[in-house]
């Protein structure tokens, strides 16, 4: 039953071919023998997700019609409110918070019929790029043990990657899915700049964060935008065009798809294995009927500071809202003295470094004398970053890229360094700044058997494009169908 | 502006941010935050002079709605998470003197 799209397994359902108890229990049951190793979740939802499969089972039993995501077993990034459930944001300022609504993804899956069976680590309020950044626990890759999983988005994708859940709800500011996606070998969704619906999901930088999904396959992907996807009235940012229904565009094969080769994204330095991997799958394309051309993308080097200054400065405005008075770790009762005391010391004791490091330097850019030559500049320079885009989609419908220069890295390699670890990034934060969507997929393991990714990367509401290439190279590879030894 | 930041320049940072420091935090902080200011300092060597600065990508501009009531949050699950709380109050410390 893992080896199944969601659309086979709501077939199996009704076919009654299982029950939706014994599929949550058989994904309950990985969380039990695995998650001690991986340690990908923060919370797991046994008993509300048995008694909602227990409702599913009941409308299977009455031949009720059964909605598109029918006993669907998922796990959500710890960012996503969840109504009774524990959200933490991975930090010790939100270790207890109970949100008393859901969020508008989580309504709409659970609407269509999925199940909530828990909520996965990540880097605290998503800032990191390997889980370690996480105030409860570190995630740990499943295909090694020894290495990170990837981030933000960790526990989500060693999540997916296990079979303990079939997809995870998670978030991208600048790469915190596409990465963890490609360390851990399963696909990854990052939609166009208000494509889905924020509200209720906890903000790190409010003009750079989208909602996405972390999947075993591309169709499941297409399957879960079209239901999460649209206008919200709680949400002003997004987008008012329709939302089609994405599962058309698979299947429909790639010939005379223009597919651009940014050659910034092809330097030295990338690990040589990657390089030969992503040959190897724009050979593939271009078998497929695309015809690929190099293009030019002059910006991509200012995109880490520019984004980084761009989220950096939105998190230092986001971040205020923790004071220590509505909800959150609280100095009060603990010997503050003043209302400036339950600030200082709320915040000091509630926030890790790294939250701690991305408030100040926000904080300073954004202050006086300062704002100018850091947070304007790095605004203009995203105009560029933006316009880079625009010009290379003029001339190619996609880009393909590298998602990360090398695999899953050493837990603790880079972790003391907090500019090694933004420099992960290099390949995925660059089109956070511009709002276009991007698709990884798998497509090769190193020597050493750790996931390779490639990303494709289209114009804003592109996801249409996106899902007809990303289903034609999964039809025609099978690396998105290997599973850690582990299972 | 490539420089090491002093301590008198990380308090008063921290300060604005409300974030409480230990000594060696303030030191760490500063040898970490003058490192990435350094490292963003690249962003000087672009020309900017004619360009916008650009943050909203998809060009959606005021988006408005009906000026109608809605149903909201009831008072207790407002005060659901509140650290402390005194009737149907957030209760914190005294904004001013008295």
């Amino acid at each position: 039953m893992f080896d199944l799209t969601i659309r086979q397994t709501v077939q199996k359902l009704k076919n009654k071919a299982f029950s939706s108890e014994e599929l949550v229990l058989a994904n309950l049951k990985t969380i039990e023998k695995l998650d001690g190793k991986i340690s990908a979740f923060l919370t797991v939802c046994s008993e509300s997700a048995l008694k909602q499969a227990g409702e599913t089972d009941k409308l299977i039993k009455e031949g009720k019609e059964l909605p598109a995501l029918a006993g669907i077993p998922f796990s959500a990034k710890d960012v996503f409110s969840t109504t009774g459930i524990k959200t933490t944001a991975s930090s010790k300022i939100l270790e207890n918070y109970e949100p008393v609504y859901d969020a508008t993804a989580i309504k709409r899956l659970k609407q269509a019929g999925a199940i909530l069976i828990g909520k996965t680590n990540h880097d605290a309020f998503g800032f990191g790029s390997s889980t370690e950044n996480s105030d409860f626990k570190i995630t740990k890759n499943p295909w090694n043990l020894a290495k990170v999983p990837g981030g933000s988005s960790g526990g989500s994708a060693a999540a997916v990657a296990c079979n303990m859940g079939v997809f995870s709800l998670a978030e991208d500011t600048g790469g915190s899915i596409r990465q963890p996606a490609c360390f851990c070998g399963v696909t990854g969704l990052k939609v166009t700049y208000g494509r889905v619906s924020r509200f209720g999901v906890i903000a790190y930088g409010s003009s750079l964060d989208t909602i996405g999904v972390i999947t075993k396959t591309v169709e499941d992907a297409a399957l879960l935008l079209t239901i999460i996807a649209g206008k919200d009235p709680d949400d002003a940012t997004t987008l008012p065009a329709p939302v089609p229904n994405y599962l058309e565009s698979l299947n429909k094969g790639i010939k005379n798809l223009k597919l651009g080769i940014p050659k910034e994204y092809f330097i030295k330095g990338i690990d040589q294995e990657i390089t030969k991997a992503l040959e190897e799958a724009i050979k593939k394309f271009e078998d497929l009927g695309a015809k690929t051309m190099p293009v030019s993308l002059p910006h991509t080097k200012y995109a880490i500071p520019a984004y980084y200054l761009s989220g950096i400065s939105e998190v230092s405005a986001n971040l205020a809202r923790y004071d220590g008075i509505r909800f959150g770790y609280s100095a009060l009762g603990k010997g503050a003295k003043t209302l400036e005391d339950v600030y200082f010391e709320s915040r000091a004791k509630g926030f890790g470094p790294e939250v701690k490091r991305r408030i100040m330097l926000g904080t300073y850019s954004l202050s006086s004398g300062y704002y100018d030559a850091y947070y304007k500049k790095a605004q203009q320079v995203r105009n560029l970053i933006k316009q880079d885009f625009d010009k290379a989609f003029e001339k190619v419908d996609l880009l393909i890229a590298p998602v990360s220069p090398f695999p899953a890295f050493n837990i603790g390699e880079k972790a003391e360094d907090p500019l090694q670890m933004w420099l992960a990034d290099v390949f995925t934060v660059t089109i956070n700044p511009a709002g276009v969507p991007g698709l990884a997929l798998p497509c090769g393991f190193t020597k050493n058997n750790l996931p390779i990714g490639l990303q494709l990367i289209g114009p804003q509401l592109s996801e249409p494009l996106l899902f007809q290439a990303g289903s034609a190279f999964q039809k025609a590879s099978d690396w998105h169908k290997r599973r850690p030894g582990l299972l | 502006m490539a420089r090491e930041l002093t301590d008198k320049e990380v308090n008063h940072v921290a300060k604005l941010a409300r974030i409480g420091l230990s000594d060696k935090e303030r030191e760490k902080f500063r040898n970490q935050l003058s490192g990435i200011l350094d490292f963003v300092e690249i962003l000087q060597q672009v020309d900017t002079a004619k360009i916008k600065p650009l943050s909203q990508t998809t060009g959606l501009k005021n988006v408005f709605r009906q000026d109608m009531v809605m149903p909201s949050l009831s008072q207790q699950d407002a005060l659901k998470n509140a650290p402390k709380k005194f009737k149907n109050y957030f209760k914190t410390k005294a904004v001013f003197d008295v």
